[in-house]
């Protein structure tokens, strides 16, 4: 599928980052190569194979559901970049 | 002084053992080597005074008072890739995004050296969240190498390599995705060993592509890697992916001989771009392992030449999805002006991602979109089974492979980041292992033509970190260059 700026713009807004144009026209170039590059999987005949998306055979973990203090509220409010008593603040986001 | 540096992570060990050197000594020992040397190479972005010294004298009183007497690295100091995190102590993934982000805790192979009494000195240099195989995408600046300092180090743990090979660090932990350990091993000239997936907690790593991320260890010799390995390794609850095996005495295959070891060696391995002196390094250790009663072979791998195309796309993927965490919200930077919310997400992550970050982000997300799913992101699952399973075929016929880490050795600086496909080219041998989950460590088997040190990569089975162990501490005891072929 050929990369158009159109899907620039779409992938930059599901990333949620803002481009310059000199980045998209870089990104636009790059991404032409990189398809180019993995397209020769398509070489390669997967039609019976699984898709792997771990090698080692997970299985669900479970444990005991027990109360423990991991660590504590303020010091993990302390890298917040601005809180509020003791809550992160975020602008308002309701109307 | 130059002197202490120079040892190893378990001479040094032994040393403060028999109560000749004191930890501090040591410390302090370290801490002047890293005052002289870091204006050339810059390899640590936090070094930690005031804290190592503090630890020193910690360890020693317990060391004074009988205690960790089966720890041989107690009192050593050790660098801390900077996407480790370490409670109370910076740790920025080399990213603007996390530049004053100071953790609540430790990851638990922080927790683990802490209890073997190892000193951790600072916090290396590295690519931005990993991304890179030269260090330069680190926001803190390139990290040079200490054989050529016109040179990367390689990436992405650079600063990791680059303390081990300039002798400010006496062993570093660092993390490996695609090569990221050994890649800049071999380009410095020391051991990188990069464990099975699931062997060593990634609680408190901080995430690029999960399903590959897997810490391990770098040293100046393989008894160095295989002790600290020990002591970082085991089952964690913290980490759902984690392993509840129990073998991890590393230390045991540090023993002679290799009489009837099987060593693959993939054909595939010639035609990747290799150059001919690298070629005549990989030929010669061929003839040493065979002088030392190895059988070797050379067979076809089916679907190899495909594992960099299926990396790409699942490193990308996951990272996006990894990466979405930057809101500028619970922690990490915020952008100083917005509007509402969104503007705030957008703003932030804008501002405070370098170039490498954003496009990985943006192409994981395009093949993880409706479009492309199917027939990229797929794909390269697919891709990733047929791989795992070549390399099941190649361990019913050997039991460790062997080829080189890297096709050339260390490009020069700022040649790299212009062509991303020429810069991921560097890890053509190693991002199949990640893809696999398997086991392993690059060596130092010669210096080229222009003095820089070539690697040579040894892979084992899922959980075979004993065999390669055993092959690589025999080929190091057969007289093979170690890390302090250069001044330090």
């Amino acid at each position: 599928m050929e990369i158009t700026e159109e899907i620039i713009h779409k992938v930059a807004e599901l990333s949620k980052l803002r481009l310059t144009d000199k980045e998209k026209d870089k990104l636009l170039e790059s991404f032409h190569g990189f398809l180019n590059y993995v397209q020769t999987m398509n070489d390669l005949d997967t039609k019976d194979v699984e898709p792997m998306t771990h090698v080692l055979p997970l299985k669900n973990v479970f444990r005991e559901d027990r109360v423990c203090q991991e660590t504590d509220r303020e010091s993990v409010l302390k890298n917040a970049p601005e809180k509020k008593d003791r809550y992160f603040a975020v602008p308002k986001t309701v109307e | 002084m130059k002197e202490i540096t120079k040892m190893t992570a378990l001479a040094l060990g032994q040393m403060i053992k028999k109560k000749e050197i004191k930890v501090f000594e040591a410390v302090l020992a370290q801490l002047e080597a890293i005052k002289q040397r870091e204006p050339s190479y810059h390899c640590y972005i936090t070094v930690l005074e005031e804290e190592a010294l503090q630890m020193a004298k910690k360890v020693q009183e317990q060391i004074d008072a009988g205690l960790l007497e089966d720890s041989p690295l107690a009192g050593v100091p050790v660098a801390i890739k900077d996407n480790i995190c370490t409670k109370g102590i910076k740790t920025t993934c080399a990213s603007k995004m996390l530049a004053d982000y100071v953790p609540s805790y430790d990851a638990t192979v922080i927790e683990r050296l802490k209890a073997g009494g190892a000193i951790i000195i600072g916090k290396s240099n590295m690519d931005e969240f990993s991304m890179g195989s030269t260090t330069e995408t680190s926001y803190y600046g390139a990290t040079k190498n200490p054989w050529d300092k016109e040179r990367v180090p390689g990436g992405s743990s650079g600063g990791s390599a680059a303390a081990v090979a300039a002798g400010e660090a006496f062993f570093a932990l660092a993390s490996d995705t695609g090569g990221s350990i050994r890649q800049p091993a071999a380009y410095c000239g020391v051991i990188g060993l990069k464990p099975t997936y699931g062997t060593v907690s990634r609680y408190g790593l901080i995430a690029y592509a999960s399903s590959l991320d897997q810490i391990g260890t770098m040293g100046k010799s393989v008894s160095d890697c295989a002790s600290s390995l020990e002591l970082i390794s085991g089952y964690d609850p913290k980490d759902s992916t984690s392993i509840k095996e129990s073998h991890f005495q590393y230390r045991d295959a540090l023993v002679e001989g290799l009489k009837g070891m099987k060593i693959g060696v993939p054909k595939g391995i010639w035609k990747a771009g290799l150059d001919p002196e690298n070629a005549h390094a990989i030929q010669e250790a061929i003839g040493l392992f065979r002088n030392m009663g190895a059988h070797i072979e050379e067979f076809e791998m089916e679907s190899m030449e495909y594992a960099g195309p299926s990396y790409n796309i699942i490193a990308c993927a996951e990272a996006s999805s990894n990466l979405s965490r930057y809101d500028g919200v619970k922690y990490g930077f915020r952008s100083m002006e917005y509007e509402d919310l969104e503007d705030l997400y957008i703003k932030t992550r804008s501002e405070a991602f370098g170039e490498e970050v954003k496009r990985r982000i943006m192409l994981g997300t395009l093949v993880l979109s409706s479009d492309y799913y199917e027939s990229y992101y797929k794909k390269a699952l697919k891709v990733r089974s047929l791989i795992n399973r070549s390399f099941q075929k190649a361990f019913e016929k050997c039991d460790i492979l062997l080829t080189p880490t890297t096709p050339t050795t260390a490009p020069k600086l700022g040649t790299s980041l212009s062509d991303p496909l020429k810069m991921y080219h560097t890890d053509t041998y190693n991002v199949a292992i990640n893809l696999a989950g398997l086991p392993a460590l690059s060596i130092p088997c010669g210096l080229d033509s222009k003095g820089l040190p070539m690697g040579l990569q040894l892979i084992g089975k899922h959980f075979g970190e004993k065999d390669i162990i055993r092959a690589a501490y025999n080929f190091e005891q057969s007289g093979s260059l170690v890390s302090n072929g250069n001044e330090f």
